[in-house]
């Protein structure tokens, strides 16, 4: 396997890590015009509107300064990256006729053996473009929808119009701005009212070409009443140079829906992951988000619920992991705007080898929401003396009548516990381990089992060869 | 001696560059019972610590023979696996892990074997009832929120699992009232072994109504200053430790 030296040092991260050779039937030109994005959209075959939605975007993306609070963005330089890497082979619904070369590399990751034993559908994207689609019969007789966002344009044209980028507009902040302009590939997911979809469906995106953005779309509604698992996974492998990420994800829960928005993010070190995820809820409706930060060198994630309608109900549950060379500053964000919602936040971060862990947090209560409740809660562990972690968790209350928990910890591994584990014949690595192990435990088992797998190797991958 | 299980000669160790332990002698033979009494500050708990191997306490002088090897210099999970074995004060709370998955990768550890769950599990739970130890705590994380009687049969429940050559009680029964002292004892008596040899560092006599010692140390200062059977610890519950400090002028 290839080895280049960049400033984080390798770890070979296994399967994350296979490349494949790049071959793809289009591929833009490096940097951001107005050429460029009219070319993505005519190669996508697209709408007129579609087409006028990516050059405003772009404009406002022109007009946008980078954030200056959070990560250091300054590396990150947008003209150095391509936006557009449509892979040589259009989307197959059976894996056979997908190319052997991405096949194999979803195959070590697991992809469709998870799909034979425990999922309702599947949808892989590679690069740019969503390289396989499937989904059970009976449920796409019962009016589910679950295909990719460049068919979703052609097929259910009216329904993206009403929701694309209408809870994350373009104009929100700059790479929202980019995502509008350049998005490729993603999922729509469409639940009919009443429609429970009892096992999850799966996406999976996976960056292979180096030098690359993704920009994929994520397009969720869950109508009245139905129910939904959806999970995400996302990696990439590690190049020397620099990627990046700024996809987007939208989900709308409608009165007495339910969605649980699973994923696990496990970018390559060269990737700045500068993603944005929303859900809006309405009236008795539950939005549950499970998220998992691994990988990238930067992340900057803040998935955010909107509880709208009376009664709604908003559960986070985030696990942070930030090893040498990282810089992941990750929370969540609420906004009760009605009476009677409730909202939970259960965050958790690790950092290691002199990586560094954000809690960034919003939590806004409106005037008008009275009778609202909420708890946070974040705990970070750090496990050295060079590592670090901060807690920033903003809470703007604009009303008296609302029940309000916080708690955060911040605490080191403690040498008695390792001792003390120690003194019942185990090894420091595997006390170490276990310690980690347990502190996730509350997440873990909030992942559906392979993924609860996957995280449990993926801490074991970042704990080996960091203790000596 | 086929007997002899640990020796430990002319002990001085350091904790944070002050000396604790001041040159001193223990010799300990499989199967016996030693207590080991002395006021505060005396160096108890520094002496079971550094038997453990904890980091922080550095061996300066002396010697910790154990069986024939010296073992200065291993780490805390080697000498577990030697069979040494010790009951904490103050056990850690371990948040998210479960006292049987803990110990069945301590049993693996120290066996260098496998534990099969079914297996392990049936052994855990005779061991439970044989301390009358209700079940529902050997799925729940480790140490956490437990009572401090909880916490310290829980102790002598991962003895009786580990089965240690040398079992160290530091201070098991303090914190425990009367019921929990006799039910701890007890079940330390149930699940020791001909050849087990136990060190108990304690400050009362309660304990040693039920664990009959064979040899009584008193520590003052980092070093034993007298040795005796049980007539020593009830002359010591009696009149304290002033007549001995006076002797070895001691203040």
């Amino acid at each position: 396997m290839e080895k280049k030296k960049t400033y984080v040092e390798d770890i070979d991260r296994g399967i994350y890590d296979v490349k494949n050779e790049v071959r793809y039937s289009y591929k833009s030109e490096k940097g951001l015009t107005a050429k460029i994005v009219e070319e993505i959209s005519k190669t996508k075959n697209e709408p007129q509107w579609m087409t006028d939605f990516r050059l405003k975007s772009l404009e406002i993306y022109n007009k946008k300064p980078i954030p200056t609070w959070g990560a250091d963005l300054s590396e990150l330089d947008i003209e150095n990256i391509v936006t557009y890497i449509k892979p040589d082979t259009e989307m197959k619904h059976s894996w056979e006729d997908v190319p052997e070369d991405i096949k194999k590399t979803f195959d070590l990751l697991g992809i469709p053996q998870a799909e034979r034993a425990s999922l309702a559908g599947v949808g892989a994207q590679y690069d740019s473009e969503v390289v396989y689609h499937n989904m059970r019969e009976d449920l796409a007789k019962q009016g589910v929808i679950y295909t990719d966002m460049e068919t979703a344009i052609k097929d259910y044209e009216e329904i993206v119009k009403d929701y694309f980028m209408k809870l994350v507009p373009p104009n929100d902040h700059k790479f929202a701005a980019l995502h509008g302009a350049v998005w490729s590939g993603g999922s729509f997911v469409y639940v009919p009212e009443g429609v429970n979809v009892d096992i999850p469906l799966q996406s999976y995106f996976r960056l292979n070409a180096p030098g690359a953005g993704q920009f994929e779309h994520t397009l969720i509604i869950v109508e009245k009443g139905a129910n939904l698992h959806f999970i995400e996974g996302c990696s990439a492998p590690k190049h020397s140079v620099i990627n990046l990420h700024a996809g987007c994800v939208e989900l709308f829960v409608k009165e007495d829906a339910r969605l649980r928005y699973s994923t696990i993010e496990n970018w390559s070190r060269n990737m700045y992951n500068l993603n944005t995820k929303r859900a809006v809820v309405d009236r008795n409706g539950i939005i549950e988000w499970v998220s998992g930060s691994f990988g990238s060198r930067v992340s900057m994630l803040y998935p955010m619920s909107i509880l709208r309608g009376e009664g709604a109900k908003s559960e986070f549950t985030g696990i942070t992991f930030a090893s040498k060379g990282q810089y992941l500053d990750t929370g969540t964000k609420v906004v009760h705007a009605a009476p009677y919602t409730t909202s939970s936040v259960n965050s958790k971060s690790i950092s290691k080898g002199g990586g560094h862990a954000f809690y960034r947090g919003l939590l806004r209560v409106a005037p008008n929401a009275h009778n609202c409740k909420s708890t946070v809660s974040c705990e970070s562990l750090m496990l050295d003396n060079e590592s670090r972690s901060d807690t920033l968790p903003i809470i703007e209350l604009n009303n008296d009548n609302i029940d309000i928990g916080h708690e955060a910890k911040i605490g080191r591994i403690s040498d008695e516990a390792i001792f003390y584990l120690m003194s019942r014949g185990i090894s420091e690595e595997e006390a170490k381990a276990m310690i980690v192990r347990g502190f996730v435990e509350p997440i873990s088992k909030e992942l559906p089992l392979e993924y609860a797998v996957e995280m449990n190797n993926l801490i074991k991958l970042e704990l080996e060869g960091a203790i000596g | 001696m086929a007997n002899k299980l640990l020796t430990i000669t002319n002990l001085t160790t350091k904790v944070e560059d002050k000396e604790i332990l001041k040159g001193l002698n223990l010799e300990v033979n499989k199967g016996e019972i030693h207590v080991i009494m002395g006021p505060n500050g005396a160096g108890k708990s520094t002496l079971a610590y550094t038997l453990m191997g904890h980091p922080r306490y550095e061996v300066v002088e002396g010697d910790i023979l154990w069986e024939d090897e010296i073992i200065n210099e291993l780490s805390p999970d080697e000498r577990a696996k030697k069979g040494i074995f010790l009951s904490f004060q103050h056990p850690e709370e371990i948040p998210g892990i479960t006292v049987e998955n803990f110990l069945r990768t301590a049993k693996a550890a120290i066996t260098e074997k496998n534990q099969s769950i079914l297996a392990f599990n049936k052994l855990l739970r005779e061991k439970a009832q044989l301390l009358s130890i209700d079940e529902k705590y050997l799925s729940r994380y480790l140490n956490e929120g437990f009572s401090g009687g909880e916490k310290k049969k829980n102790e002598i429940l991962q003895m009786a699992v580990l089965e240690p050559k040398l079992a160290i009680l530091d201070e098991t029964d303090s914190g425990l009232d009367v019921d929990a002292i006799k039910i701890v004892a007890e079940g330390v008596k149930k699940i020791k072994e001909e050849e087990t040899a136990i060190i108990i560092i304690t400050h009362h006599n309660k304990i040693l109504d039920y664990l009959k010692p064979d040899v009584v140390h008193v520590l003052l200062e980092g070093k034993v200053v007298k040795t005796g059977d049980m007539t020593l610890a009830r002359e010591i519950e009696a009149s304290g430790y002033e007549e001995l400090k006076n002797q070895f002028s001691i203040k």
